[in-house]
């Protein structure tokens, strides 16, 4: 099994994830499009750590602190994003330009 | 070889996740397409034997993050169609061109570059045939103690702090 499959997968999954967030204007998609990011940097931490195989299995102690952050990442962006649809009524990031020069 | 199929199907069945995704009109489509690349995506750690971090995506990712997108997504309403028209009107074709030569150029460097494959390690670290939620805990509670504990007090500041966002008023209401 080759290290640089997994390599290739994630900068696929990052492009994607990238393109998504510049392309959508729905907020739910945008951080959707940032899930899909974390995802492909899990991906490259778990691959280096089967190719190292350290004896404190650092690769998946990382990933691990990645998902969490991640969660408590979308419970705050999901919180904001009710807070902006209260208030606004929309959940295209067009409409939000109340801090717009 | 079985490892390679398996690496084929699931890295397709993540690229198409992530395609629908981003794709999606129907944003309800797109949770589903994520939720697809986790699950796909978890069997590609357990090809890497991360059992551990598989069960965690399964049960935190796919669990509770995406349920509480669903969730998000139902709230604020599904039937609004997104405005997907463009402003920049030369933007579209000179991207198409710049990421077709990113593309060509990747692919160039693959097949003909001096391209090292690496393979991964043959060697199983012991505590792997006992699980590997031993191999990952003991660093975890040792090495990086510190670091649990400071995304434990982010957890809940994280939660404080969404529960805060969620309850405020701007005019004071009676109720709380």
């Amino acid at each position: 099994m080759l290290v640089n499959q997994f390599l290739i997968l994630a900068a696929a999954l990052f492009s994607l994830g990238v393109y998504g967030l510049l392309v959508r204007r729905n907020i739910v998609l945008i951080l959707l499009s940032v899930e899909l990011m974390l995802n492909a940097v899990n991906i490259n931490l778990v691959a280096f750590e089967s190719m190292i195989r350290s004896a404190d299995a650092t690769g998946q102690i990382f990933t691990i602190f990645i998902i969490t952050v991640a969660a408590a990442e979308v419970g705050i962006g999901l919180a904001i994003v009710l807070m902006i649809f209260r208030n606004r009524r929309s959940a295209d990031v067009s409409d939000l330009n109340l801090m717009r020069w | 070889m079985v490892e390679t199929i398996i690496f084929v199907l699931m890295g397709l069945a993540a690229i198409a996740g992530a395609i629908t995704v981003v794709m999606a009109r129907n944003p309800v489509y797109s949770a589903i397409g994520l939720l697809g690349t986790l699950f796909a995506v978890a069997v590609l750690y357990v090809l890497q034997l991360a059992h551990f971090v598989a069960a965690v995506q399964v049960i935190v990712y796919a669990g509770a993050v995406l349920t509480l997108f669903l969730f998000v997504i139902m709230l604020i309403g599904v039937d609004k169609e997104e405005n997907r028209e463009e402003n920049l009107r030369f933007q579209r074709p000179v991207v198409g061109v710049l990421a077709g030569v990113i593309v060509v150029m990747a692919a160039a460097l693959t097949a003909f570059g001096d391209f090292d494959w690496v393979p991964a390690s043959g060697a199983v670290i012991p505590e792997v045939t006992n699980g590997t939620i031993q191999a990952v805990a003991e660093p975890l509670f040792t090495d990086w103690v510190l670091a649990f504990e400071a995304t434990a007090l982010l957890l809940t500041i994280a939660a404080a702090g969404a529960i805060a966002l969620a309850h405020y008023r701007r005019r004071e209401s009676t109720d709380g």
